[in-house]
């Protein structure tokens, strides 16, 4: 690493909302569309038309800001932010400046070696996404898609509270959780539900005073926020120690190359002339309305993180990464509460097999053909030592591929391990008297050769027999019980 | 019928069979014809569109389903959308530009039955106080063609008092329905912000802009705005304040005042600013005053701050309602761009006129980094303290009575080359539109052979005393029925 050198970092959050129509009129808020089929008069920015306030905008705001403890105001405004793009239809944003919606709140960090810390989020404002500009599809020309155009946004602004790319990964990934858990946004980085700028500076170990800063813009994935700003930091340090000087300026991350670049372009003016937005009434929220949303918080990922630690005597970790995605922990939560089932197990499971099979095929957990009661029913087989771990796995192959229920597919494959003790013994006696000379020198201290009548019985049984019980019989058996 | 006949005569007409809505349709679009050379009031007619909509009122006639307005023709200033009609706001910029879309107001008085006659001449983007700054020429005045109609809504004021229609819609941001009514002698209403929705009503200065109405009278005018008032989804900032005297406004009428009960005030302020027709309203004071309503001066000592204050807010607010006109979507564009910047620059600089121009960039530097405070918020005191000397004022007395315009209509090319003097027209108008009041223009006599108007301004949402006094005002007086001598007219 970098000595001698202590990274400062702030994020600014772009969450997508997930509301039916955009913020400021009817049209559908939905991703993937043919090109401006969901562009109606006032997000195409044609003359005369007027934006209306989404109350449901609102209401995943206040939401917001309620999970992060935050104070919700309640008097907020909009603001024009002007400036000239193609993709901005009106020639100004609609956004908040001077009266956010959400103050000053606080974000718990879990990270990966267990620890925990916590990011001051400064802000919290709503505003209007611009559409896109799409310079691929005509030659020479750059072609304009306004579906965008109108998604409400909130911009949740963090203090420069983090120190590492790792820090600021994980805080970019908690705030995912969180917005999903909250069902306000559907946390799809690779459709930009959620993009990420990152401020980034450097100063000397120790030094109180904040070096020049750089900002990245539009990251979109947590793997890149971490490579983006380590780039960035390793290059700062280069800079001043090469006795340059940072300079302030916005960059692009660009992931081919894994390096910062400065933005090109001086489309975007210094000065964006933010007023009052005449069209729009002050945002009065009042202590009902605070009220009725905070009836609907789900349980958040602190919450239930520390739940399955005290309740289902999960670890750190393994709680940490179950509760990350709201419905990976519904998933496991349904299967460890199977009757029969176990918790670690289920984990276990869950973060291993299950997640690996779904990563393979491009699936999300939501769509697992494997469902959370099939896999709590599987480990509730392993518990009662119906299955042995190499059979379980079998099962869970015969539930991927929809060949019915656990205990059907156990029937129909008779791989129920063998438990029945006479049954067992009889099997067991009969190989002992077939290998005279090997039971003899086992009984004379050859220990190993356990293993060799072990392997007999595996191999009459078709591998189906409780090893556990084999080696107890086993011993019986031979005159050596252990 | 008689091309001067007001709303309610049209009404009993057509009910009683007397006329159908395609001979009134046909009457007016050749009066229309006849007079665009001398009035140049219309930048759009569309005959083929506004016989259909008669055509299908007289249907409605016949079969008893006919609505206030039924049949009736109308014409709109050239800001109001209209689906299916070009919608210019008298500007090279959006010459081109047909709305695909109807603003809520026009839809209303469609609903009602009217008939779409054409749109109407106006200055570029409503900016100007003589409808010269039109990129479709000037109007003429019909009193006096020399003369400006005064604008912005220019063309509406010259098609009613030509007797083209009944009446017709303008928009009032500083005073552009009472000046142009003021200068073609007939009834303007400004209602109060809030009332009309702007919904489809091309923006200017979003916080001040409101829709209203040019009538042969009070009571035609209350009509109008009983069909186009009411809240409006569409619009965060329409009212969603009910008033059932409105309502009643189709069936019975403005009604009756008890005016001996009612005070009415008068500030020097706004009488100091008269040069023309202060006789004329004088005489309207003794008018009112023989009708039992008192009358006691009040000051409204922040109103001299007004005018300034307006020009910064105002041009602001245009500044960036005005950013959409690009280049990219739709209105003028300019040949062969040869990168972005250069699109916007050529696109915008031929689009837009000189006073566009010069509205855009003021508005521009007032918000700029470092001179916010001391021209924007600092205008923004202003109006507040406007609007709290007109509170006071009403905490005294029921209505204002004040002058519309300092003069009579101006020659065309008079004030051309001093904006300032140009925008002086706007004195006695601009603080209501700061303060959100509604405001009627009433014609009170005629100066030198020209119009002199005389303005009631009455609290929010107060529409009921303010037309019942203009009302009652009419009923006295004559001079709402004076006409101009139009040369080729007949």
């Amino acid at each position: 690493m970098n000595t001698g050198w202590e990274a400062v970092i702030g994020l600014e959050i772009h969450v997508q909302l997930a509301t039916q129509s955009k913020i400021f009129s009817a049209a559908a808020n939905r991703f993937g569309a043919p090109p401006n089929s969901l562009a109606c008069p006032v997000d195409l920015g044609l003359p005369g038309v007027l934006p209306v306030l989404n109350e449901a905008a609102v209401r995943m705001a206040v939401k917001f800001g309620l999970a992060i403890g935050a104070e919700v105001c309640e008097h907020s405004s909009f603001d024009r932010k002007n400036y000239f793009y193609p993709d901005l239809p009106k020639g100004y944003q609609i956004s908040q400046l001077a009266a956010p919606i959400v103050g000053p709140g606080v974000l718990e960090v879990p990270l990966d070696d267990g620890a925990a810390i916590e990011v001051r989020i400064v802000r919290a404002h709503l505003e209007e996404d611009a559409g896109k500009s799409i310079h691929d599809a005509y030659a020479g020309q750059t072609g304009v898609d306004l579906n965008r155009a109108g998604t409400p946004l909130l911009e949740v602004v963090s203090a420069p509270d983090l120190r590492t790319p790792e820090q600021a990964s994980a805080c970019f990934r908690q705030l995912h959780s969180l917005v999903r858990y909250l069902g306000i946004c559907d946390g799809d980085l690779s459709q930009g539900s959620m993009r990420c700028d990152a401020n980034v500076s450097v100063r000397p170990q120790g030094r109180e005073a904040l070096g020049e800063r750089t900002e990245i813009k539009n990251i979109n994935s947590f793997r890149f926020v971490e490579k983006a700003i380590r780039f960035e930091i390793d290059r700062q340090i280069e800079r001043l120690e090469a006795g340059l000087a940072v300079v302030r300026e916005t960059r692009l991350y660009d992931a081919a190359k894994d390096e910062t670049r400065p933005m090109r372009g001086k489309e975007f003016s210094d000065d964006y002339r933010y007023f009052p937005d005449p069209d729009l009434l002050p945002v009065v929220i009042d202590e009902a309305f605070i009220e009725a949303v905070r009836t609907e918080l789900p349980e958040l990922p602190g919450a239930r993180r520390r739940r399955f630690q005290e309740e289902l005597g999960l670890s750190e970790y393994d709680a940490s990464w179950l509760t990350r995605n709201p419905d990976t922990a519904d998933f496991f939560e349904s299967a460890a509460r199977t009757d029969g089932s176990n918790a670690k197990q289920v984990a276990n499971w869950v973060m291993g097999e299950l997640t690996a099979r779904l990563n393979r095929e491009d699936l999300t957990i939501d769509s697992t053909p494997v469902t959370a009661e099939a896999l709590g029913q599987l480990v509730a087989r392993i518990e009662d030592e119906t299955l042995s771990s190499k059979t379980a796995k079998t099962v869970f192959e015969a539930l991927w591929n929809g060949e019915g229920e656990v205990d059907a597919i156990i029937d129909a494959r008779g791989l129920s391990q063998m438990q029945d003790a006479g049954e067992l013994t009889d099997l067991i006696d009969g190989i002992v008297a077939k290998h005279p000379q090997q039971a003899e020198q086992f009984r004379a201290g050859r220990d190993k050769l356990l293993g060799f009548f072990v392997g007999q019985v595996m191999k009459a049984t078709g591998g189906k027999a409780n090893p556990r019980r084999v080696n107890e019989l086993l011993r019986e058996a031979l005159g050596k019980s252990g | 019928m008689a091309p001067f006949s007001s709303l309610r005569e049209l009404r009993q007409g057509l009910g009683r069979g007397d006329c159908t809505s395609l001979e009134l349709t046909e009457a007016a679009l050749d009066r229309a014809r006849r007079l665009h050379e001398s009035l140049n009031c219309f930048i759009t007619l569309d005959e083929e569109k506004a016989v259909a909509a008669a055509v299908a009122a007289d249907r409605r006639l016949q079969d008893g389903s006919a609505g206030p307005l039924t049949g009736m023709p109308l014409a709109h200033k050239d800001l109001f959308c209209i689906e299916g009609w070009p919608t210019t706001c008298a500007s090279k910029m959006l010459a081109n530009f047909i709305s695909p879309y109807t603003a809520t107001a026009i839809d209303r008085l469609q609903g009602a039955g009217s008939v779409t006659l054409g749109k109407l001449n106006m200055d570029e983007f409503a900016m100007g106080s003589s409808t010269e700054t039109s990129h479709f020429g000037p109007t003429a005045n019909p009193w006096a063609l020399q003369r400006t109609p005064g604008g912005s809504s220019g063309g509406s004021a010259a098609c009613v008092a030509a007797g083209i229609t009944a009446a017709a819609t303008g928009t009032d941001t500083g005073g552009s329905i009472r000046q142009p009514a003021s200068f073609c002698g007939v009834t303007g209403l400004k209602p109060t912000y809030g009332r009309v929705s702007r919904y489809g009503m091309i923006a200017f200065a979003s916080s001040l802009d409101q829709g209203g109405v040019f009538a042969r009278d009070v009571e035609d005018a209350a009509l109008l705005l009983s069909v186009m008032a009411g809240f409006d989804p569409r619009d965060s900032t329409s009212s969603a304040h009910r008033d059932p005297w409105l309502e009643s406004v189709p069936d019975n009428g403005v009604g009756e005042l008890a005016g001996d009960s009612l005070t009415i005030g008068l500030a020097d302020e706004f009488f100091s600013e008269v040069s023309e027709g202060a006789e004329c309203i004088d005489e309207a004071r003794q008018a009112l005053e023989a009708l039992g309503f008192r009358c006691r001066t009040v000051s409204l000592p922040h109103i001299r701050t007004a005018m300034p204050a307006y020009y910064v807010i105002a041009g602001a607010e245009a500044s960036t309602n005005l950013s959409r006109y690009d280049g990219v979507r739709f209105g003028h564009r300019c040949d062969q761009p040869a990168s972005l910047a250069d699109l916007y620059e050529r696109s915008r600089s031929e689009g837009f006129g000189t006073e566009v121009k010069r509205r855009i960039l003021t508005g521009t530097y007032a918000l700029s980094a470092g001179y916010f405070d001391a021209y924007y918020l600092k205008a923004q005191k202003i109006r507040r303290l406007v609007a709290e000397d007109f509170a006071a004022a009403f905490r005294a007395v029921d209505l204002l009575l004040a002058p519309t315009t300092p003069g009579t209509a101006f020659r065309r090319g008079q004030l051309t080359d001093d904006p300032v003097a140009m925008y002086q027209q706007d004195v006695c108008t601009i603080p209501v539109n700061l303060a959100g009041l509604p405001a009627i223009s009433l014609p009170c006599g005629l100066h030198e052979g020209l119009p002199v108007g005389v303005q009631l301004i009455a609290r929010h949402f107060d529409e009921r005393r303010l037309m019942q006094a203009g009302a009652a005002f009419q009923r006295a007086t004559n001079w709402h029925e004076a006409r101009p001598a139009l040369e080729g007219a007949s």
